[in-house]
């Protein structure tokens, strides 16, 4: 299989499946002449030009509800935000129309949309481009919210998002674009929606990562096993709706869990996952739930403090260390 | 005063002074609006107007319009007074007063061409052919109003007639009206958009960003603003900065046109010439059509914000009673006539309300049904 990049593994999923339907179209910021931001949409203007590749003013709101009302009609778009930051001003069209649409027409109505773009931390851009959003989008019921972690998960799932007949929130991470992986060349390769995956099997402790925590939670599973520790990770990858079964069982096997999360850690999905264990294995725990989350506090500007704010190995490793009383 | 009566529909927007001040507050303001002899020969000059649209129209035409605006009025009488016997409940807003903004702008599209509007929305669903049944069963939440009891009100829908509802966040269903008719574009179809809001959906970000996209990208949309003069207990005078919202079609190169939403004949004269621009050019326009509702903002509005003088002067401009009367005077109309029609929607809302009593309370499990097109078990 080839080793391409997130962000070509993006390109081929979106390119793909706009050859495939010609019901899908791409709009957003900087898509087509610029060949987006981060450059996901590398060469697909060339390919389809600007009836189906879409530069919008900077009107959020606008074209995030444009696409709604398309997909209201059955086009299926690729609304792309800059940055998940910026998606903050199309809430109302995401939470008050998309996501109720099909439910309060009596199921008339499907929305099957993608909005897409990168979440959480880049690369010291402060406090108001480094969000990670994606416990506001998973609260609501009607939207699905999936981040994947690797390219290949990345492609398979993107082409999943752009066939389901539901809005999806799908979030990519800014500091992942450039990390590359093994990925099928297959058009017909997918991953469905809502499977989680285990990137690495242990039996000690069950480390729950998504996005940018689990290359770094495979990182401290490395370090870990050399002191004896053996760690099982699991990706959700579908943060709604979620592969919980999966979660649970692997945490009925190693009895102690650790969850490890960019965002904040108030009401946020680190929460929810950790609730859902202790109300469905409450029993099996020999230790509490332990969550290691980005900072309670805006993300800093400062590079110092903003390697404080977002989890990383070490700390990863001190809260296993905690869960299996060998800190 | 007289230069911004919204008595001539023809009256361009550029040619609206901006010193608009039609709404009011206090008796005294009221009453510096329209004396009574203003009125009566603004009544008079009305339907002067509306003679030669009158000789121009089929008369079959005209009763079909007579026939809409005197349903949906009668169904809002009925919502009423079923809201206060507690059958209906939640929001409920009713568009009494401005049944010829729907009823005339709808009466100049296709069938198959598409509407959307804001939660003051069951003129709008009769008007484009949605059944009295459906809607009404849907205000008393019974499984077999048009959203299977799960919108209500403010969220009727029906795919079949392409009514895409009913949206209840001030202005949210512009940019979807333009998506719809960024749909139809991208498709190849000619079919037209109209979205209807009201004036104080003209200060929400969602009007500026769609009219910009719309223009920019050729989108045939209609966007047609029901001026009714308050956002809830607000008058536009104390809500918009620059009150002529027809002359905000500028701020984007757009066609507008300012229209006397109480002549039915002059809001379906207006639609057709933004609609053949629509279809032919694929190029929006904004209507802002001057209108006023009788009742409150909704069925909870008790309404101290205008006072009865204001309401009563603008029931003498009354849009039926306008068209009726102008088809009397052209021998188009009588009295056995009138009596038809009002029995006819006496019948189909009795229908109406018959069909939402004896429909069933939608089943527990529709709770979770429709949550998701594609539901994944977790």
């Amino acid at each position: 299989m080839p080793l391409i990049t997130m962000r070509e593994a993006l390109n081929q999923a979106l390119r793909e499946e706009m050859r495939r339907d010609e019901s899908v179209f791409l709009m957003g910021e900087e898509v087509g002449a610029y060949e987006g931001a981060y450059k996901v949409s590398r060469g697909l203007l060339a390919e389809f030009g600007p009836k189906r590749v879409i530069d919008t003013p900077i009107s959020e709101l606008g074209f995030a509800g444009l696409g709604v009302g398309a997909a209201m009609v059955g086009l299926r778009p690729v609304i792309e935000f800059m940055t998940f930051n910026f998606s903050i001003l199309a809430t109302d069209q995401i939470i008050n129309s998309a996501a109720k649409m099909l439910y309060m027409s009596g199921g008339q109505f499907k929305i099957p949309i993608v909005f897409r773009g990168p979440n959480g931390s880049a690369y010291q851009v402060s406090s108001q481009h480094s969000q990670a959003l994606e416990s506001w989008y998973a609260h609501f019921p009607g939207l699905k919210v999936v981040m994947p972690s690797t390219p290949a998960d990345a492609k398979g799932l993107l082409k999943s998002a752009i066939r389901d007949d539901d809005p999806v929130i799908f979030m990519e991470q800014e500091r992942m674009y450039g990390m590359k992986g093994e990925v099928p060349e297959d058009e017909d390769f997918i991953i469905p929606l809502g499977v989680a995956d285990i990137k690495r099997e242990g039996t000690d402790v069950t480390i729950v990562a998504r996005s940018l925590m689990v290359p770094v939670a495979l990182r401290a599973a490395e370090e870990l096993e050399k002191e004896g520790i053996s760690c099982e990770v699991i990706d959700p990858r579908t943060i709604r709706p979620l592969d919980i079964e999966t979660i649970v069982n692997s945490v009925k096997k190693t009895n102690r869990v650790v969850i490890a999360e960019e965002s904040h850690p108030f009401c946020g999905v680190g929460a929810e996952i950790s609730a859902e264990i202790i109300e469905r294995a409450f029993d099996y725990l020999d230790a509490p739930p332990r969550r290691v989350s980005g900072a309670d506090a805006p993300m800093p500007y400062a590079k110092n403090l903003e390697a404080l704010a977002i989890p990383d190995v070490q700390r990863i490793v001190a809260a296993v260390r905690e869960v299996t009383y060998t800190a | 005063m007289s230069s911004r009566k919204p008595s001539n529909s023809r009256q361009q927007a550029d040619e609206v002074t901006s010193s608009v001040a039609t709404t009011a507050v206090t008796e005294q303001e009221a009453s510096d609006l329209l004396t009574a002899e203003e009125l009566h020969a603004e009544h008079e000059q009305r339907k002067e107007d509306q003679k030669g649209r009158i000789e121009a129209t089929d008369r079959e035409l005209l009763l079909h319009l007579l026939y809409q605006m005197v349903l949906i009025r009668r169904f809002e009488e009925k919502a009423a007074e079923a809201y206060s016997l507690g059958k209906i409940g939640g929001f409920c807003h009713l568009y009494i007063g401005q049944e010829a903004v729907a009823v005339g702008a709808i009466s100049a599209i296709r069938p198959d061409d598409y509407v959307i509007t804001s939660y003051r929305d069951h003129g709008h669903a009769l008007a484009k052919g949605m059944s009295a049944e459906e809607i009404m069963a849907e205000l008393y939440g019974k499984a077999g109003g048009c959203s299977a009891g799960k919108g209500g009100s403010m969220h009727l829908f029906d795919a079949s007639v392409n009514f895409l509802g009913g949206h209840a966040i001030v202005g949210g269903q512009i940019p979807l009206a333009t998506g719809i008719a960024f749909a139809t574009k991208y498709r190849n179809e000619d079919k037209v958009t109209l979205c209807f809001f009201g004036e104080a959906a003209v200060n929400q970000g969602s009007f500026n960003e769609s009219l910009n996209m719309a223009q920019l990208w050729k989108l045939p949309c209609v966007y047609i603003c029901e001026n009714n003069q308050y956002g809830m207990g607000t008058s536009l005078a104390r809500a918009m900065s620059l009150q002529d919202i027809a002359r905000k079609a500028c701020a984007y190169g757009m066609a507008s046109e300012f229209v006397d939403g109480m002549d039915v004949l002059a809001v379906r004269e207006a639609t057709l010439r933004a609609v053949e621009r629509a279809r032919t050019e694929s190029l929006p326009t904004l209507l802002e059509v001057r209108t006023y509702r009788y009742m409150g903002h909704s069925m909870s509005d008790p309404g101290n914000y205008r006072t009865r003088a204001e309401i009563e002067r603008y029931q003498q401009r009354d849009p039926i009673k306008l068209l009726s009367a102008s088809m009397r005077e052209k021998g188009l109309l009588d009295d056995e006539t009138m009596k038809q029609i009002e029995q006819r929607v006496h019948e189909e809302i009795e229908r109406a309300v018959r069909f939402a009593e004896e429909s069933p309370l939608p089943a527990p499990e529709e709770l979770y049904t429709d949550v998701y097109a594609n539901p994944i078990k977790s």
